[in-house]
């Protein structure tokens, strides 16, 4: 069966909003970037903007209307996979460190950018005419990755670099499909920098019926730990993460008949949550966007259930509970120098969150179905 | 001429083995201007003559650098992704999340994938996916991947150069584009020279599938001396298990002897640089060079070889590094040897021969 062709939004995605925050660089515990880029876009729009002890920023827009209104956590981080520099070799190399889940296949023979001036390195590979056929089919570990970044001494590596700065993938934002018709796009940091770019859009949207409290969190790939202060601070009703979830959905292979293990397939829409590893999904609130989903003609796909998480896994058990809900764009080859999303799919997370939200009911007048 | 702004277009040109037009035309378009007849030979080669001013018939000195790099190709559909072959050594270590141009109807941008480890054949799970199992993604429905793209469709790889601190260049290609570099660096050092040799300057192809181009471009041309340029290993951070292999960037080109190279050309091409205070490396070849310069040796009746290296690291990557300094000083070495040589060269070389 041909998927349901997915709804298209009215407004004209701002792909150069997408382009500047992928392109940021915003490694966990250093997401100054991202947070300058967030700051500056929002400001204009909220009622409020802070940012928190641990950097996250925290807005508010307030909801239309004088009456009460429930206050809904929208969290979506800043922060992406990277890299610390641990150590510079006597011969002007620099060692390193993994932040967050990167495989040690992702490294080997790409581009990256190093500390806040960005200075270009590539991670060496021995050359394949060199090895025998055993070492061509062996994973070169962390412990034995090295970047090189021009440098033809330890002493001229530390003029350039300082021990403890952050880096990762130097990857360019590419529209695929063209400008004119973009179909996916592809680049690093799609983790969460959609997320973030949906939570922009609709603080500077029109006045929604619940109070919007927005929290670009910082940390959130080395533990949920910027989510969890923002959710004690603003103590919402309800709460939703936006973030990225795997898309498995590759060919089998030749010893495989069928690819059940996908997670979450490009092109079905958004996907919402029942599950993961920290979190079962609120129920209320998974029938709500799947029945609001339903009512605006919007596509969203159910993740399939397992490990992983989200800032919701931090946010639903802070102070007494908070029902909480992930919705995630789903994005190929996450965590790595190159993710690839469909545009339709984050603009139909942007459709829903907004349909959600426009017509927010309250917690009390959902029902579990 | 800028030399870093050289080595960039032609790095950023593609020219997969066999089909190596687009940076033939780039080429093309520079050597033109530096020589008095640039054509293209049947397998593709381009070939640049600057005529000597010695009296006919002239004694001829062919300069090969392979312009073919190596790539992938497309060798089936999968739904939206496409299956890959590879065109030359493709190291697998490195493939997964390098973006790529594949080369379709009109080109598109794409990336290479490895499966998740599930989707491995077991044997792979957990350690390097091989080239069988690689996908390109071009994040394109599978109906307008089938309309665009076809088997056998050549695809490169669209890394751009990436300039380094201290001077090094970062790109695909380096291997042979450097080469390419320092032939325009020599033809352009001749440029205020008046040989008495004649120069052909030769563009080679499918170096990277087997020294073809170099070996019909030597019959045709027919030389009484040939140097091969091509890039050597070079030292660096993940090469230190190599280091009787492996050759210091900055340092200069590696002069190369051993058996596919002639003894007395190695040893006046080291007098030269000596006397010129051009810095370079001497790089033993027990056997196989693997460069033109094994075809072109037995071209014919056999022509005396010599093999000039550039150091260069993270072969076959699309990171790989040089440093330009080692491109200039191997083409005014290549300048000042053909220079110096004279009319009877070729007795001398004979003589001087143990």
């Amino acid at each position: 069966m041909a998927a349901p062709s997915p709804r298209r939004s009215a407004a004209i995605p701002n792909l150069e909003l997408v382009r500047q925050l992928s392109e940021a660089v915003a490694v966990s515990g250093d997401e100054g970037a991202v947070r300058r880029l967030v700051v500056a876009a929002i400001t204009p729009y909220v009622d409020s903007v802070t940012v928190d002890a641990l950097g996250s920023v925290l807005a508010v827009r307030r909801g239309r209307g004088r009456g009460r209104r429930e206050r809904v956590m929208i969290a979506a981080h800043m922060d992406e996979i990277g890299f610390m520099v641990t150590g510079v070799d006597g011969e002007g190399a620099l060692r390193f460190e993994t932040v967050g889940g990167v495989d040690d296949r992702q490294w080997i023979g790409k581009p990256v950018w190093v500390g806040p001036d960005r200075v270009p390195g590539v991670i060496s590979a021995a050359p394949m005419h060199l090895l025998n056929a055993e070492r061509r089919q062996t994973v070169v570990r962390l412990a034995n990755l090295r970047i090189d970044i021009g440098a033809s001494s330890e002493k001229q590596a530390r003029s350039w670099i300082k021990i403890g700065q952050r880096g990762t993938f130097a990857s360019t934002l590419t529209v695929l499909g063209g400008a004119r018709r973009p179909v996916s796009l592809r680049g690093k940091a799609l983790d969460d920098r959609l997320g973030v770019a949906t939570l922009i859009e609709l603080l500077q949207g029109e006045r929604l019926a619940c109070d919007l409290c927005a929290a670009f969190t910082v940390q959130e790939e080395i533990g949920l730990r910027g989510a969890k202060v923002a959710a004690y601070a603003f103590d919402p009703k309800a709460a939703f993460a936006l973030d990225c979830t795997p898309a498995a959905d590759l060919p089998p292979g030749a010893d495989e008949g069928e690819n059940t293990r996908y997670n979450s397939r490009l092109g079905q829409g958004p996907a919402v949550y029942v599950a993961d590893g920290h979190t079962v999904g609120d129920r209320r609130l998974l029938s709500y966007l799947e029945a609001t989903a339903e009512a605006n003609g919007i596509i969203a796909q159910r993740r399939q259930p397992g490990g992983g998480g989200t800032d919701a896994g931090a946010i639903h058990r802070s102070r007494a509970g908070i029902p909480s809900l992930s919705l995630s764009v789903p994005g190929r080859y996450l965590h790595g120098p190159n993710a690839i999303a469909r545009v339709a799919d984050w603009r139909a997370s942007v459709d829903l969150m907004r349909a959600a939200l426009t017509r927010w009911p309250g917690l009390r007048a959902m029902r579990a179905r | 001429m800028d030399l870093t702004a050289h080595l960039k277009t032609l790095c950023a040109t593609p020219g997969m083995s066999g089909h190596e037009h687009p940076v033939r035309d780039v080429i093309a378009g520079v050597w033109r201007d530096l020589s008095d007849e640039v054509r293209v030979d049947p397998l593709g080669s381009l070939i640049a003559i600057r005529n000597g001013r010695g009296r006919k018939p002239r004694p001829k000195i062919m300069l090969a650098a392979h312009m073919d790099n190596i790539g992938l190709m497309v060798a089936g559909h999968a739904g939206e992704f496409l299956r890959v072959s590879a065109i030359g050594g493709i190291d697998a270590r490195v493939m997964p999340g390098q973006p790529v141009t594949v080369h379709g109807r009109r080109d598109l941008p794409g990336l290479v994938v490895a499966p998740p480890d599930f989707l491995l054949p077991s044997a792979q799970r957990g350690g390097v996916a091989l080239v069988p199992e690689l996908l390109i993604d071009l994040g394109l429905g599978a109906a307008e991947v089938a309309a665009q793209v076809r088997v056998g469709d050549v695809v490169s790889f669209a890394q751009p150069p990436v300039a380094l601190n201290g001077g090094l260049l970062a790109s695909p290609a380096l291997d042979n584009r450097a080469s390419v570099a320092a032939v325009t660096v020599c033809l352009e050092a001749l440029a205020d020279r008046s040989p008495v040799w004649d120069v052909l300057a030769v563009a080679t192809t499918q170096e990277e599938v087997g020294l073809y181009g170099a070996q019909t471009a030597a019959y045709a041309l027919a030389p009484q001396l040939a140097i091969a340029i091509d890039v050597t290993f070079g030292t660096g951070p993940a090469a230190r298990d190599f280091a009787d292999r492996t050759y210091e960037l900055g340092k200069g080109p590696t002069i190369a002897f051993g058996p596919n190279l002639h003894p007395v050309l190695y040893k006046h091409l080291s007098d030269c640089a000596e006397r010129g205070g051009l810095p370079y490396q001497s790089e033993p070849v027990a056997a196989h060079s693997g460069t033109d310069a094994r075809a072109i040796q037995i071209a014919r009746e056999g022509v005396p070889c010599a093999l000039l290296g550039i150091p260069l690291r993270n072969m076959h990557t699309p990171v790989e590094v040089v440093h330009p300094q080692d491109v200039y000083t191997t083409g005014r070495l290549m300048a000042d040897f053909i220079a110096g040589l004279t009319p009877d060269y070729l007795g001398r070389l004979a003589r001087e021969l143990d």
